[in-house]
């Protein structure tokens, strides 16, 4: 579905993942849209499928077309069989046309539900029962829904069926962002607050946890920029409450003074970052995976840290919720490493709210005037307390400190931080390894092996059982999971390391830890991979 | 609560006759003096940026969160924010407040968060060995401007009255007890409280015979007349030799950041239920 800036294609697209999730399909929804208010070419693939799926293929099925781009920009993805349904004002030629602006004036309706007569136009040419878009309408339509009903019934009306969908009896899963499900992770996890400034693609989730702070008990601010928003957190953090913030590469620049601040003062936060292609402003609504070597080395000087690469919403809801707790328990900046395709994608999510592993219990210190901040523990790990507790000092330093807190250059003392500080990486690292940290994925028996990080991991497993490949993807990058990443890869020869980068950020990551590609598929155009240009890449490399 | 109470034992590292002392003492006086009033010496909570002021966070045997430099502000009001049942005060240094941290200044004023921030205003950078700051005197030579600064020092009191500020002071250690009790009522103050104290540095810039022959307490003046207040605040351009008033040059009240976000709690919620009830909505 395609149109302008402004035309409400995310939500039209929206709807009609909801319309073919009602018919009991799962359903993924790539939006693409320049970094324009009104105007441009806005579009929305919507790809269902009776398995999960994540990623989109070039060929479309439907063409819901507002305007003529839509037609002549995606001209190569219409196929024999292909149904076009136009604005018949709009666009020429196409199998349906609809007089979308003979209709809204007919029914007093505003421009913005033009969207809603193609819909209508497309459930009827893909055999879709009324019934099902009244439901979808119901259930999503915010505004005016008798309007967008009279106007969605006009464009079925005129329409007729050209290739039916056929129902199936599965029941609707939630369809959901990447962002919401980082979000409903962070809640999962205990979130007591959210902390951010607006920047693609991490916005949606600023705006779905300030829609839902009152539910979730949390509470939500927007500062003036990404250094208040870091340390603004590590306010919230010291006076115990979980606290999260949300940026994107640019931002997260802002935040490195403040990330090592949490590193070195052992303050616990959980930093969303959401990639998109730089450097500097790049493309700010398009996708990239190229800040993976960032988020591991951000900060100066040396702490241990958790990042994260969740690949799609379950993974997003699971590692969220993780990284609040690792992050507590080991009182570390943990980072969940995203980007535009996962944040701002949406998906058919089947949560699994019920089988999320907790961490454990956070250690707490005893109140009383021996408490000690930094009190050497064989794991590295201090008991945690927090300002008001009674007869007690909590004294946190970005400065080298002593046990209590105390500013110190003492070189002894010095080094026996540092070693603390890597003692506690160590438990991390323990921590991560009795975690699910490698997901596989693809043709599990395949003696090759497609290695992905984050959003690729659809493609992959998608392209990975057509041509034979087993998936191998750490959802833990830091501490890397070595050992469940090298079980994982048991077995297999050919390693073929695929990611949306031009340097191979993972390639080198993988040799860090003695693991060499055979070949490697890179894309960076700020697109992400369709199931066929994948595929299609890895024939030329590993046939 | 003791004197030895709300000092720590560490070791003292500022140069003999820095005006941190006179701060220092101050501060623990009119905390002193808050605790008989009933503050909980649990929830004081220090918040200092870094330079030779935020040595305070190691002296001053209260909770404390050193934080780096400039960053003072936002941590401040994320802790109040966290638990507005905490007393925060924030020292800050002037390149920190006025210089690396100024957004973050005028945007707590902006937000009346209910936080104390004083800022050990020396008017130069001591432990990075005597560079110029925003209130060095125009033509100041420090080692990064051996020629002299070519452009005229801020005036931090009319930028906090013009950002919003609800309490808007100014002291000089040059008069401790006159700043112990500025800073007793700024502690007072409901909401964003601001004390600009005019410090001498002994090694870098002492500027203590000026403090001696120009600075006077305020006497007269209506607190609550901010055109009075920013006229008063405008008296001394942080250059000329004239009269430098000390003293509260303003004071108003407007709710708070905390009292406007009403604080919320995950008290009584279960994640679970919100996360179903949101997970339903979007099937």
């Amino acid at each position: 579905m395609g149109g302008k800036a402004g035309d409400g294609i995310n939500s039209a697209g929206y709807l009609v993942a909801q319309i073919l999730s009602h018919a009991g399909y799962r359903v993924y929804m790539y939006f693409d849209y320049p970094s324009l208010i009104k105007g441009g070419h806005n579009f929305a693939i919507v790809r269902a499928s009776p398995e999960r799926k994540g990623a989109v293929r070039e060929a479309v099925d439907f063409v819901l077309a507002l305007n003529q781009d839509t037609l002549d920009l995606h001209r190569w993805r219409i196929r024999e069989g292909t149904v076009t349904i136009c604005d018949g004002w709009q666009v020429k030629g196409g199998d349906v046309r609809v007089p979308v602006p003979d209709i809204l004036r007919e029914e007093g309706a505003p421009p913005v539900m033009g969207n809603s007569c193609l819909i209508g136009a497309f459930a009827r040419a893909a055999g879709i029962r009324w019934e099902i878009l009244a439901e979808v309408f119901a259930r999503h339509v915010r505004k005016g829904l008798e309007m967008n009903l009279k106007v969605a019934r006009r464009g079925y009306e005129l329409s007729r069926e050209y290739r039916a969908i056929r129902e199936l009896d599965a029941r609707p899963a939630p369809i959901i962002s990447g962002n919401e499900a980082i979000g409903l992770g962070l809640i999962h996890g205990g979130l007591d607050a959210y902390v951010a400034y607006p920047m693609t693609p991490t916005s949606n989730l600023l705006h779905f946890l300030a829609e839902n702070a009152g539910d979730a008990g949390i509470t939500v601010f927007h500062p003036e920029n990404e250094i208040a928003v870091m340390l603004m957190a590590l306010g919230f953090a010291y006076a115990g409450k979980r606290t999260a913030v949300g940026t994107s590469g640019g931002g997260f620049c802002l935040m490195t003074e403040g990330l090592s601040l949490s590193g070195g003062a052992e303050i616990p936060v959980v930093v969303v970052l959401g990639q998109r292609p730089g450097p500097s402003t790049g493309m700010p609504t398009y996708t990239a995976q190229s800040d993976l070597h960032f988020a591991l080395h951000a900060g100066q000087g040396e702490f241990p840290r958790l990042v994260v690469a969740p690949g799609d919403p379950m993974q997003a809801f699971t590692w969220s919720s993780l990284s609040l707790d690792l992050a507590w328990k080991y009182q570390v900046p943990a980072i969940v490493l995203c980007d535009k395709t996962l944040c701002e994608g949406y998906y058919s999510a089947d949560i699994p709210a019920g089988d999320v592993p907790r961490a454990g219990g956070v250690k707490a210190g005893e109140p009383g005037p021996g408490y000690k901040r930094y009190l050497l523990t064989e794991d590295g790990v201090s008991p945690l307390l927090f300002p008001g507790a009674p007869g007690t000092l909590v004294k946190v330093n970005s400065y080298t400190h002593d046990e209590a807190g105390i500013t110190t250059e003492d070189p002894t003392v010095a080094a026996l931080m540092a070693e603390k500080r890597a003692r506690k990486g160590k438990a991390l690292e323990a921590a991560v390894a009795e975690l699910p940290a490698v997901f596989t994925g693809g043709t599990k028996d395949a003696e090759r092996a497609l290695v992905c990080w984050g959003s690729t991991v659809s493609a992959c497993c998608e392209v990975g059982r057509e041509r034979n490949f087993r998936v191998v993807q750490p959802v833990v990058l830091s501490p890397f999971p070595r050992e469940q990443f090298l079980a994982a890869l048991g077995g297999t020869g050919d390693l073929v390391v695929v990611e949306e980068n031009s340097c191979g950020q993972l390639e080198m990551l993988l040799a860090r830890h003695g693991v060499r590609a055979t070949a490697s598929v890179r894309k960076y155009d700020g697109r992400p991979f369709s199931v066929d240009e994948l595929s299609r890449r890895l024939g030329e490399v590993a046939p | 609560m003791t004197e030895q109470k709300l000092v720590t034992p560490a070791q003292n590292t500022w140069c003999p006759g820095c005006g941190n002392f006179v701060i220092q003492f101050a501060l623990r006086d009119a905390l002193r003096a808050a605790i008989e009033r009933g503050t909980d010496p649990d929830s004081i909570v220090l918040v200092t940026g870094i330079g030779c002021h935020a040595k305070m966070a190691d002296y001053l045997a209260v909770n404390s969160f050193y934080a780096i430099h400039g960053r003072t502000v936002p941590v401040a009001t994320g802790i109040k924010m966290a638990n507005p049942d905490l007393s925060v005060i924030c020292c800050a240094g002037d390149g920190d407040a006025y210089a690396e941290g100024l957004d973050h200044l005028v945007f707590s004023a902006k937000r009346n968060s209910d936080i104390t921030v004083i800022v050990h205003n020396n008017r130069v950078y001591g432990l990075t060995t005597g560079q110029y700051t925003p209130t060095s005197p125009y033509g100041f030579r420090g080692r990064s401007t051996p020629a002299g600064t070519v452009e005229p020092p801020l005036n931090p009191l009319a930028l906090m009255l013009s950002s919003g500020a609800t309490f808007v002071a100014r002291g000089c250690t040059r008069r401790k007890k006159d700043l112990e009790g500025i800073f007793s009522e700024a502690m007072e103050h409901r909401g964003f409280a601001f004390v600009d104290v005019l410090q001498v540095c002994a090694t870098y810039f002492n500027a203590a015979d000026v403090y001696d022959r120009f600075v006077y307490p305020l006497e007269g003046h209506d607190t609550g007349d901010f055109a009075a207040a920013f006229r008063k605040a405008r008296e001394w351009d942080y250059t000329s030799e004239g009269p430098i008033a000390t003293g509260i040059f303003y004071r108003a009240s407007r709710p708070t950041l905390e009292e406007t976000m009403k604080p919320v709690s995950r008290a009584g919620k279960v994640p679970a239920e919100t996360i179903a009830k949101i997970l339903e909505a979007r099937k």
